[in-house]
């Protein structure tokens, strides 16, 4: 019995998920895997991703696992990470990709010419390092995280879903994108529990006790 | 507010966190798991370990100990030191590293930041540059070089021009590093940041001098870092990580507290 698959397609370091997930889940059967049935018989389903989207969408691909993940994202506590819930969406304007369409909406750059904080200082991409994620609906996975905590984010591109009531947390760089998104059995994040430290490894243990309800 | 990160910076050489003055007179600091556990605690936002040996019976060793921190520690760490070629990237990757630093690599084949970059994303590539003052140009403005193999060789290469070209490869983050500054605890050299940091659009760590507490706030003000690394005022407890971010926070700037 598998507790909870990390899907590997070969993008990023996925050490570092299935870390984090041991430390707070330390009886769990945690497997990495790129395996089609591995990642059906699970009970749960972290898919994470770095890199550049097209690249991602190409080896998911060539490993068959796209009806593996569209039949877990539809089914069991599912936890997108970063690419992960990129990929979720329908298009990226990265490499002009289009990603795995489970839910509606784009995937969009920082826009270079906005990119000035409230005193004229510029302000880089990536977006690297630790901002504030306000929670915009309760949530079981926001259990025990204070509104506003700091998680550990590191992107260039950011998803803007057609439907703003799948928002479940934004933060500000300038302006305001989306951080986690909640639909069903789904939650996924831009940024990294399993590199935020405390509020990171509290994400990850709520998704281990997660019924896939919000 | 995106907060300005404090990078306490870990030297290794067999096994042993040291510390040098100028890249030279190496100094033992301790155990490196048992420094980036202290370092975790105090609230550190991440890590950085330089393999600074990096000889190939030595390699072996730090992908051991970054194995160990990486599941200790859940904070972002990045390695450098020695990295060759794309699948040093991946060994370092897949021991736990979340970025990968390229320094001299960088200089003798540019080509590895672009095919690294290409193949795991910028966001886990940074550049380190090593760069000396020598000397002014034609209207008095300070000209700073490339040095590389851990200061000791001179490149030609013009640091601000460099750093451009590192990022237009792939560099997702530079390691800005004063080798006049290293060790001495007089301060960043904050014109240099400033320059590379005017130059580029993506994150700059200044690194390199740091003695004080102010000498972190005059780093992101006024040479424009999106990150501090620091060492010695660390690793021999004259300051806590807390008490630096503490200092910072009471100067204006956003930290993670």
């Amino acid at each position: 019995m598998i507790d909870i698959a990390v899907v590997d397609y070969g993008m990023g370091n996925l050490r570092s998920v299935s870390k984090a997930l041991e430390h707070v889940a330390p009886t769990k059967n945690i497997v990495v895997t790129s395996s089609h049935q591995d990642i059906l018989d699970a009970e749960r389903v972290v898919f994470p991703g770095q890199g550049a989207m097209p690249d991602c969408m190409r080896e998911l691909e060539s490993r068959g696992l796209r009806d593996a993940i569209l039949k877990a994202a539809a089914t069991k506590p599912f936890l997108g990470i970063c690419i992960g819930l990129q990929l979720l969406f329908q298009h990226s304007e990265e490499g002009n990709a289009d990603g795995l369409g489970i839910l509606s909406g784009k995937v969009k750059r920082f826009a270079a010419e906005a990119m000035h904080d409230s005193e004229g200082n510029k302000l880089k991409v990536p977006h690297m390092g630790w901002n504030q994620v306000y929670q915009k609906q309760a949530h079981s996975m926001w259990k025990d995280i204070p509104d506003g905590e700091r998680f550990y984010y590191v992107h260039s591109y950011y998803v803007q879903p057609d439907d703003a009531s799948l928002i479940a947390g934004v933060t500000e760089y300038p302006a305001t994108f989306t951080g986690a998104i909640a639909y069903k059995n789904i939650f996924a994040v831009q940024f990294h529990p399993e590199k935020s430290q405390h509020a990171g490894l509290q994400l990850l243990s709520n998704f281990v006790q997660w019924n896939g309800n919000s | 507010m995106l907060a300005k990160r404090i990078i306490p910076c870990l030297d290794v050489t067999d096994g042993r966190v040291v510390k040098g003055v100028n890249f030279l007179e190496l100094r033992d600091a301790g155990d490196p798991v048992e420094i980036a556990r202290r370092y975790d605690e105090q609230g550190a936002d991440e890590l950085t370990f330089l393999d600074i040996t990096a000889s190939s019976d030595n390699r072996g060793l730090i992908l051991h100990i970054i194995e160990e921190v990486a599941s200790q520690v859940f904070i972002p760490l990045t390695v450098g030191g020695g990295v060759r070629e794309v699948e040093d990237v991946r060994r370092l990757l897949n021991a736990g590293a979340d970025k990968v630093s390229i320094n001299t690599s960088a200089v003798v084949n540019p080509q590895l930041v672009a095919d690294a970059s290409d193949r795991y994303g910028s966001q886990c590539i940074v550049v380190a540059i090593d760069a000396k003052q020598v000397g002014v140009d034609d209207l008095g403005q300070p000209k700073w070089e490339v040095f590389t193999h851990g200061g000791r060789k001179e490149t030609g290469l013009d640091a601000v021009e460099w750093a451009r070209k590192m990022v237009s490869l792939g560099a997702g983050e530079l390691l800005v590093t004063s080798m006049d500054r290293d060790g001495t605890k007089i301060g960043f050299n904050l014109g240099l940041n400033k320059a590379i940091s005017d130059a580029v659009d993506v994150p700059i760590i200044a690194s390199g001098g740091v003695g004080n507490l102010q000498h972190l706030v005059d780093g992101v003000k006024l040479g424009g870092a999106d990150a501090v690394l620091a060492a010695s005022i660390f690793h021999y407890g004259e300051y806590t990580v807390r008490e630096a971010k503490e200092y910072m926070r009471a100067h204006g700037i956003e930290v993670r507290l």
